[in-house]
C-alpha cells in the first residue's frame, strides 16, 4: 500500500474519513499511474527524437519513417489499461453505489438544504421520516418551510451542520431553496449537486470521528467562497445524546415549534 | 444569401483587379467578402478579445493571490471604481463577472473566431484551390454576427448591472435570477450575454454551412478526399461539429431569455424561496414555476463538449500542418489520423453528461457516458501519437512555428492525460469544480490550442502579409510563454487534488482547514527563499501562480510589436513558398489577390511528400508535376486528366 499512494501522498488528498473513501484514493492513485507512465513515455520518446533527429546531426529525412508495429501495440495496451479501469474499477465502484444503498431503521437520514449562502440540515427525529416541507411556509423562525402540522414533522429539528455517528450508513438528501448549490464533503469523498426543485441522495459510511468544513462545489452567487459548512462525525454514544438534546420533546420550548401558527404569514 | 462563386467568376474578378478596378475601400476591407480579408478580420478581432478576456483573468488572479491587497492601478484603470470595495479589493460580484466574461470571451469571442474563423477562411480555401468560400456573402454576414455578438458582450460591461455574472455556464436558476433587481431587465448584463450568444451561434452556424460546402464542392482538380491536407479534414469536422451543436445552445439561451424577460419558466422550478442575501428579494419568487434546471445543463452541455473539440481540432490541425513541414518527412499515419477525426467527431456529441457527474446518476446513465468518455480518449490518443511518432526519422529543424507546435504536443498530452481521472464518475466527485479541472481544461486549451494558434501565426504570416516574423521576437515570446503558462497551471494539479474549488473570488480565506496544509516547513530551503522563514502553505501557491501570470502578460508585448512591425518593416519572404512546404497555399501568391490562384491550381499527389526517394529536393509539392516525369503513385493523374474535376 505504501508504494501504492506515492502519488496521493505526493500531491497530499485531503483526511479520508469514510469506507467506499479508500477506493477511490486507491483509484485515483491507479489512474495517476497510467497517466504518469504515458506522460513519461510520450515524453521521454519526444525529447529523445528532438535531440536525435536535429537537423544538424540528422541532415537527410527518412520519407518512411517507424516501420516497426510498436505504437500499435502501445495503442492495444493503452485500451486494454482503459477497459480495464472501467469495466475493473469505475462500472463496478459505481454499481456498488446503487445495488448496495442502505435501507433499514438503522440508517441515519439528514436533509442538507442550500440557499444563498449557508446549509441548514433537516434531521427526521426518532420516528427517522421526515415532515412535509413547503416553501410557501419558509420564514426566519422556520427556513426550511417545514409543516409543524404534519404527524411526522413533530419529532423533526434542524441543524446549522451536518452532525453524523461514526460506523453507521448515512443518506444524505440534497435540495436547494434558490439556485444550484453543490455541498461537497471532502474527508467521505463524496459530493451532489443541490438542485432546486428536485432532490438527490448521496451515502456513504463515515468511519473517522473529526470535524472538518464542507463546500459549496457549485458557483451560488457573490458570497459562493463564504458558503463554508462543517461536518461533524460523532462516536455512536454523542451522537445519541446530541440527537435527544436537539429532539423537540412535547413540553420542549424549541423556538422553531414554538410559533407553527405564527409562521404562515412571515412566509408570503 | 450569396451565390456560388465558379472559378471562371473568380477568374473574370482575378482580370478586374488586373485592370485596376480596384473596389472602394469599404468595400474591399470593411464589409468584405473575399475570404482572406474575413480571415484577417476574424483574426484581428479574435486577438483582441484574446487580450480582453487576459486582462479579465489578472484581475481575478490577483484577487486570488491577494484578496487583502488594493488592485493595482494598472489594472484598476479599466475599471468602474464603483465595482471595487471601498478599500480598492475585487468584490465576490466582480469577481463573478469576469470570471463569467473570461470564459465566454475565451471561448466563443477569442479562441473559436481565431481558430476556426481566422485559420479556417484563410487556410482552407487556399489548401484546397478554391478562388473563395461558397458562400462569400454569408462568411461576411458570418463575421458581422460575430462582430455583433462581440460589441453587444463588451457593451454590457458598461450597463448599470455590469456583465453576466453566473459563470460561463450560466446554470439556471442563477442566471435566469441575477441582477433582477434592475430597473429594466432588457437592459442587465445577463439579458445582453444571452443576445450576445444567440448572435454567435448564428456566426458560428453561418461559418459551418459555409466550411462544408466550400470543402465538399470546391476542392481542384487532383484534391481527393484523401490528398486533403489534414487541416482540411480538421475543418470539415469541426464545421460538422459547430452545425450540429450549436442549435441546442441557441435554443436553451432563447428558452432562458424567456424566463428572464417573458415571464417564462423553461428553467426555474416552482417554490423557489430566496434568502434574500443575494441580489433577489428574501420570500417566494414570483414566476409560473414547473420547469427544470437539470435541462438547460443539458442543452449547455450537448452543445459545450462538442465545443471542445471545437477549440482543440483546429490547433491539433495547424500543428499537423507544422510538423511535416519542420521534420522534411510526411506526417505518420495520415489516414489514422483522419479516421481518429471523425471518430472524434462523433463520440464527442455522445460524451456531455460527464459534465454532470454531480448531479447524481443512476447506473444505466453513469455507465454509458463513462464508457463513451473513455472511448474518445483512444481517438485523441491516435491523433497525438501519429504525430509524436511521425518526428521520428524527420530531419528537425527548430524554427519559430515549430517551437509553438513542439510545445503543443506534450502540454496538450497532459491537458488530456489529466482527463482520464475525471472521465469516472466516483473519483470525479472528489475532482470535479476543483482546480484539477481548471488545470486540466486550461492545459488543454491554453498552452494546447493557444499554442497552436500563435503557431499558425507565424507560419501563415509570410503568405498573408509577404513578410516574415521577426525570429529574435518569436524566441522572446515563446519561452517566457512556455515557462508562465507552466508556472500558472502546474500548480493547480496539486491545489485541486487537496480540494481548492474554483470560483473562490478569495483564493479560498475561508476554508483555512484545506488551504493552510503546510507544503514547506518553518525554516526549511523554499520558507527561507520566499517567506522570511514563515511555512509555506498550500494557499502561497496562489501568489505564485499569480506572479507568473504578470510573466505572461509581459511575453505577450514582444509578439504584439512583432506582429505590427512585420506587418511593415519585416524581412521579405524568400518567394511564396518560404518553408518550401508542399500543400496547394503555397503555391498561390504572397497576399493573394482575389481569386487566389494565377494559374488552376491541381493536386498531383498527397499533402506531405516531403523527402521522397528518387527526388532531389526534400519536398515535392501536390501543385508540381515532378521534375522528372516521374509519376508518383498509381493515383496519380496526368495533368491534362478531366476524370478528377469536379
Amino acid at each position: 500500500m505504501q508504494l501504492l499512494g506515492i502519488i496521493n501522498e505526493m500531491i497530499g488528498l485531503p483526511e479520508l474519513a469514510s469506507e467506499h473513501g479508500s477506493m477511490v484514493d486507491h483509484m485515483l492513485e491507479v489512474v495517476h499511474w497510467l497517466v504518469a507512465a504515458l506522460l513519461f513515455g510520450w515524453t521521454g520518446f519526444f525529447v529523445y527524437c528532438l535531440v536525435r533527429f536535429r537537423k544538424k546531426r540528422h541532415p537527410k529525412a527518412d520519407y518512411h519513417g517507424v516501420q516497426g508495429h510498436a505504437s500499435h501495440h502501445v495503442e492495444v495496451a493503452v485500451v486494454v489499461i482503459e477497459a480495464i479501469l472501467l469495466l475493473g474499477f469505475a462500472l463496478p465502484l459505481w454499481a456498488q453505489r446503487i445495488t448496495d444503498y442502505p435501507s433499514g431503521p438503522d440508517v441515519v437520514r439528514v436533509r442538507a438544504v442550500g440557499e444563498q449562502f449557508k446549509w441548514t440540515m433537516h434531521y427526521p427525529g426518532p420516528d427517522n421520516k421526515f415532515g412535509l416541507a413547503k416553501s410557501d411556509l419558509i420564514s426566519g423562525a422556520n427556513p426550511l418551510g417545514i409543516d409543524w402540522e404534519d404527524i411526522n414533522a413533530k419529532d423533526d429539528f434542524v441543524y446549522t451542520e451536518l452532525v453524523l455517528p461514526v460506523d453507521r450508513e448515512c443518506i444524505v438528501t440534497v435540495t436547494s431553496k434558490d439556485v444550484i448549490h453543490n455541498l461537497a464533503l471532502h474527508p467521505m469523498r463524496m459530493a451532489q449537486d443541490a438542485i432546486p426543485g428536485s432532490v438527490a441522495d448521496m451515502w456513504f459510511r463515515p468511519v473517522a470521528t473529526g470535524r472538518w468544513q464542507t463546500i459549496c462545489g457549485q458557483l451560488c452567487g457573490a458570497g459562493h467562497s463564504g458558503m463554508v459548512g462543517y461536518l461533524e462525525v460523532m462516536a455512536q454514544k454523542d451522537f445519541d445524546a446530541w440527537y435527544k438534546d436537539n429532539v423537540p420533546s412535547a413540553k420542549e420550548d424549541n423556538p422553531l415549534k414554538a410559533a407553527p401558527e405564527g409562521d404562515a404569514d412571515g412566509a408570503s | 444569401m450569396g451565390a456560388e462563386v465558379s472559378t471562371a467568376e473568380a477568374e473574370e474578378a482575378h482580370v478586374h483587379d488586373d485592370h485596376h478596378h480596384e473596389l472602394p475601400f469599404w468595400k474591399k476591407y470593411i464589409f468584405s467578402t473575399d475570404h482572406k480579408i474575413i480571415g484577417y478580420q476574424y483574426g484581428i478581432t479574435a486577438l483582441i478579445f484574446l487580450f480582453i478576456g487576459f486582462y479579465l483573468m489578472m484581475v481575478m488572479r490577483w484577487s486570488i493571490a491577494h484578496p487583502d491587497k488594493e488592485l493595482p492601478a494598472v489594472l484598476a484603470f479599466f475599471l468602474n471604481k464603483s465595482w471595487l470595495s471601498d478599500q480598492g479589493l475585487v468584490t465576490g460580484d466582480l469577481y463573478n463577472m469576469f470570471g463569467a466574461m473570461h470564459g465566454t470571451i475565451m471561448v466563443f469571442l477569442g479562441i473559436v473566431p481565431l481558430a476556426f474563423g481566422a485559420f479556417g477562411n484563410f487556410v482552407t480555401p487556399l489548401q484546397i484551390g478554391a478562388p473563395d468560400m461558397a458562400f462569400p456573402r454569408l462568411n461576411m454576414a458570418s463575421y458581422w454576427a460575430y462582430y455583433l455578438g462581440g460589441i453587444l458582450m463588451l457593451a454590457s460591461f458598461l450597463l448599470p448591472s455590469g456583465a453576466a455574472e453566473a459563470g460561463w455556464t450560466m446554470y439556471s436558476p442563477l442566471a435566469t435570477t441575477a441582477q433582477l433587481d434592475e430597473v429594466n431587465l432588457w437592459f442587465t448584463g445577463q439579458t445582453f450575454w444571452l443576445f450576445g450568444m444567440v448572435c454567435l451561434i448564428s456566426s458560428s452556424l453561418l461559418g459551418a454551412v459555409n466550411f462544408i460546402s466550400t470543402i465538399i464542392n470546391l476542392r481542384c482538380r487532383g484534391m481527393t478526399w484523401m490528398r486533403m491536407p489534414f487541416f482540411v479534414w480538421a475543418m470539415l469536422v469541426t464545421g460538422f461539429l459547430l452545425l450540429l451543436a450549436f442549435p441546442p445552445l441557441e435554443v436553451a439561451a432563447v428558452m432562458q431569455l424567456m424566463d428572464r424577460l417573458a415571464g417564462a419558466s423553461f428553467f426555474i422550478p416552482t417554490g423557489l424561496n430566496f434568502s434574500g442575501a443575494g441580489s433577489v428579494d428574501a420570500g417566494l419568487l414570483d414566476v409560473a414555476g414547473g420547469g427544470s434546471p437539470l435541462l438547460f445543463q443539458h442543452l449547455f452541455w450537448f452543445l459545450a463538449h462538442p465545443e471542445v473539440y471545437v477549440l482543440i481540432l483546429p490547433a491539433i490541425a495547424i500543428v499537423g500542418e507544422i510538423i511535416p513541414n519542420n521534420i522534411r518527412r510526411p506526417v505518420w499515419g495520415y489516414k489514422s489520423m483522419v479516421y481518429a477525426v471523425m471518430v472524434l467527431g462523433f463520440l464527442a456529441f455522445i460524451v456531455w453528461a460527464h459534465h454532470m457527474y454531480l448531479t447524481g446518476m443512476g447506473n444505466v446513465v453513469s455507465t454509458f457516458f463513462q464508457a463513451t468518455t473513455v472511448i474518445i480518449s483512444i481517438p485523441s490518443v491516435i491523433l497525438l501519437t501519429c504525430l509524436f511518432i511521425s518526428l521520428w526519422g524527420g530531419s528537425i529543424r527548430f524554427t519559430v512555428p515549430m517551437l509553438w507546435a513542439l510545445a503543443f504536443l506534450p502540454m496538450f498530452g497532459f491537458g488530456g492525460l489529466t482527463g482520464l481521472p475525471l472521465a469516472f464518475n466516483l473519483i470525479d466527485l472528489h475532482l470535479h469544480d476543483t482546480y484539477y479541472v481548471i488545470a486540466h481544461f486550461h492545459y488543454i486549451v491554453a498552452p494546447g490550442t493557444i499554442f497552436g494558434l500563435f503557431a499558425g501565426i507565424y507560419y501563415w504570416f509570410p503568405k498573408a502579409t509577404g513578410r516574415m516574423m521577426n525570429n529574435k521576437l518569436g524566441h522572446l515570446h515563446f519561452w517566457p510563454s512556455l515557462i508562465a503558462m507552466n508556472g500558472i497551471f502546474l500548480p493547480m494539479f496539486v491545489q485541486g487534488m487537496s480540494g481548492f474549488h474554483r470560483r473562490w473570488y478569495d483564493g479560498g480565506v475561508n476554508y483555512d482547514e484545506i488551504t493552510s496544509r503546510i507544503l514547506f516547513e518553518e525554516g526549511s530551503f523554499f520558507a527561507n527563499l520566499f517567506k522570511d522563514g514563515r511555512a509555506i502553505e498550500m494557499i502561497d501557491l496562489n501568489v505564485f501562480m499569480t506572479f507568473f501570470v504578470w510573466v505572461l502578460c509581459i511575453a505577450q508585448f514582444p509578439f504584439i510589436f512583432n506582429f505590427f512591425h512585420s506587418i511593415f518593416r519585416g524581412r521579405k519572404a524568400d518567394g511564396d513558398n518560404p518553408w518550401r512546404a508542399t500543400t496547394l497555399e503555397w503555391s498561390a501568391p504572397n497576399c493573394p489577390p482575389h481569386g487566389n490562384f494565377v494559374n488552376e491550381p491541381i493536386a498531383y499527389r498527397g499533402p506531405y511528400e516531403y523527402s521522397v526517394p528518387g527526388y532531389k529536393d526534400d519536398y515535392t509539392p501536390q501543385f508540381e508535376r515532378g521534375n522528372d516525369g516521374v509519376i508518383l503513385g498509381e493515383e496519380d493523374p496526368p495533368a491534362d486528366a478531366a476524370k478528377n474535376a469536379h
